[in-house]
């Protein structure tokens, strides 16, 4: 069953110089229990797609297409409806626990917050779901007094998985969760993300389903079952993770993934290749295909036209010319 | 914390020893004042002035040895300074209380309506009118307000005293007698509290659109949080912080405001007591009143410091 689906989804941000697309035309679909992975750099518009599913973009961001939450249409709902989805269906993991949290509120009135508003439980059992939560992610019950700043950042963003939890949602959005963290931490924090999606969502409508996004495409490629890689606020190439890790077929994969070496692989790690240039500007795309001027395998066509994202191998989608042909 | 209250001792002890050679330096002669009007033969004013022309450093030691000396008389009044002092300090209490409180309660709403939807109408109507107010001397305000609903002009009948605490022969003491006192508080407490609302609501306003960046509060509507307690459980008791803080810092500066206010209303308070010692000027009572005033700054301050640790959990470990 298909839990989340976005349809031709697009956003643009109303600025001063007029109007500036962070996402154009994303169409995918994140299945009960299944994790997907959203890969690409700063800018290419991963946030801001994840905002969309519960409606939390700013003021100036218009938004077209269809945002499908067990086949709800998110973007028309009244508000109403909206706030009680929220959390409820399903819940974020923010990238800096630092400042998603609030830093004179307890964490455990901070994690008790959402199942307040969203379940009719009795207040002593409210405690002990807390304590029970806090458990879950690895820390002390007694931690439930402690205030955001008297955290480490794992243990923060242990407190943000926690409060994600709470409500038992069928989705969880994870935006760059470990990004803050030093690298042992992030493997901690991550697998303890994963392992908890994996086991705790079981209900009769499947299991718990993930969004997961990051710019690092191997720690997707390890923890994510399909994977999606955006570029200039489309996505450029999808398909099942350890495919598109081991056999990219769009040439900027390709660059994300010689961008982060491979432990054990002595080649890629004496030889880090980075990709030249920067992600183009949103408000000031190239014509064509938007990789062109960065793009090693880059013709003439490439200029004129965008290519289509297509099915290039069984389950597989890729939009460039070159991989077509 | 202990570190904060020593600091205040510190700055209470330099307060103390800058207020004995500032009052050294004014010109004046203190003995023509007091002689004014006084039937003195020379032989005494002689007296007085080797009493009062001994060494610097001796008077230092003998003011430094009791600042609060209960037996220093007024030069103009020939009262105890400190018995003065006792009695007008009510009268300030009463007005500066009542003014700071509705002051701060009407800033702070004032500054959160606006400051939750900048650019928005309450908000442009706010600001506009707070800054106007904010730009206005206490006492031109009081004055105009004096002619107004005092006097009686543009048709509107002169409703309230145009001064003083209470009318004449009245008993203060009895309900009677403090609604009288209360007709007589209007005034100068609005003029007060027109200006000091102000000064919160712009503070409350800028530190509220401040936190509306803040991420917690995407978190908060994330969990599907109302507008509105979004607003109350995360924005404004991080957004109250530095306000609190700044009404207790600004009391200190409240109570020479009320030296212009009293005076055009002939609040017999601290500030009148002021106005009428600079006049003289009245050196041991000046100077009496001066070390009261920075008193109360030095206590205003160590209590806006201690109360942040109290509100703020990042300041407390």
């Amino acid at each position: 069953m298909t839990l989340l689906q976005f349809r031709d989804l697009s956003v643009d941000y109303t600025s001063n110089d007029g109007m500036v697309p962070a996402v154009r035309g994303v169409t995918l679909g994140v299945e009960a229990g299944e994790t997907l992975g959203i890969a690409g750099e700063s800018g290419c518009g991963k946030t801001t797609l994840a905002s969309t599913v519960l409606r939390l973009l700013p003021d100036t961001a218009q938004v077209r297409g269809e945002v499908l939450l067990d086949d709800v249409d998110i973007l028309t709902m009244k508000w109403g409806r909206l706030r009680a989805v929220r959390w409820s269906q399903a819940a974020i993991v923010f990238q800096g626990a630092l400042h998603a949290l609030n830093p004179v509120q307890r964490i455990g009135d901070q994690i008790a917050e959402p199942i307040r508003l969203h379940q009719s439980v009795a207040e002593k059992q409210i405690n002990s779901r807390v304590d029970e939560l806090l458990t879950q992610v690895g820390l002390p019950a007694s931690r439930a007094k402690s205030y955001p700043h008297q955290l480490s950042g794992g243990q923060r963003q242990r407190v943000m998985i926690a409060m994600a939890l709470a409500c038992k949602p069928a989705l969880i959005i994870a935006d760059e969760p470990t990004t803050a963290l030093d690298v042992m931490v992030q493997a901690q924090v991550l697998d303890l993300l994963t392992g908890l999606v994996r086991d705790l969502g079981t209900g009769p409508a499947g299991g718990m389903g993930m969004i997961l996004i990051s710019h690092d495409l191997g720690v997707l490629g390890t923890t994510c079952d399909r994977i999606a890689v955006m570029y200039a606020g489309q996505v450029i190439e999808s398909g099942p993770a350890l495919e598109i890790f081991d056999n990219p077929k769009h040439p900027y994969t390709r660059a994300l993934a010689a961008a982060f070496p491979r432990i054990g692989d002595p080649a890629a790690r004496y030889a880090p290749t980075g990709l030249p240039g920067d992600p183009p500007f949103p408000g000031d795309l190239p014509t064509g295909c938007a990789f062109h001027p960065r793009c090693p395998i880059a013709v003439p066509a490439c200029k004129l036209s965008a290519p289509a994202l297509v099915e290039v191998a069984p389950s597989r989608m890729a939009a460039c010319f070159e991989v077509e042909s | 914390m202990g570190s904060k209250v020593l600091r205040a001792f510190i700055t209470l002890a330099f307060v103390v020893m800058f207020n004995f050679f500032l009052f050294r330096m004014l010109p004046g002669d203190p003995i023509g004042l007091y002689a004014r009007g006084r039937n003195q033969d020379p032989e005494q004013l002689v007296e007085l002035r080797r009493a009062l022309n001994k060494p610097l450093l001796e008077q230092f030691i003998t003011y430094l040895r009791n600042p609060f000396d209960s037996t220093i008389d007024s030069t103009r009044f020939s009262r105890p300074v400190w018995e003065m002092i006792g009695e007008r300090v009510w009268p300030t209490l009463l007005l500066l209380g009542t003014a700071i409180l509705l002051a701060s309660l009407i800033g702070i709403w004032i500054g959160i309506r606006a400051g939750w939807k900048p650019g928005g109408r309450f908000d442009r109507m706010s600001t506009g009118t707070t800054l106007i107010l904010y730009s206005m001397p206490e006492f031109w305000l009081g004055m105009m307000l004096l002619i107004v609903f005092s006097v009686g002009a543009f048709g509107i009948p002169g409703m309230f005293p145009v001064g003083g605490i209470s009318s004449p022969g009245v008993d203060t003491s009895g309900p009677m007698g403090w609604l009288n006192v209360l007709w007589h508080l209007v005034l100068p407490c609005t003029t007060l509290v027109l200006i000091y609302l102000a000064d919160y609501a712009l503070v409350m306003r800028a530190s509220l659109i401040d936190e509306r960046k803040q991420e917690y509060l995407t978190l908060a509507r994330a969990k599907g949080l109302r507008d509105t307690m979004v607003r109350k459980r995360h924005a404004v008791p991080n957004a109250l912080l530095p306000t609190v803080t700044l009404i207790f810092l600004s009391l200190g500066f409240v109570v020479t405001g009320a030296i212009t206010v009293e005076t055009v209303f002939s609040w017999p308070g601290l500030g009148l007591l002021t106005y009428e010692a600079l006049r003289g000027p009245d050196i041991p009572l000046l100077q009496a009143i001066f070390l009261m005033f920075s008193i109360a700054v030095i206590v205003a301050n160590l209590i806006a410091e201690l109360l942040y640790v109290v509100f703020d959990p990042r300041v407390r470990s």
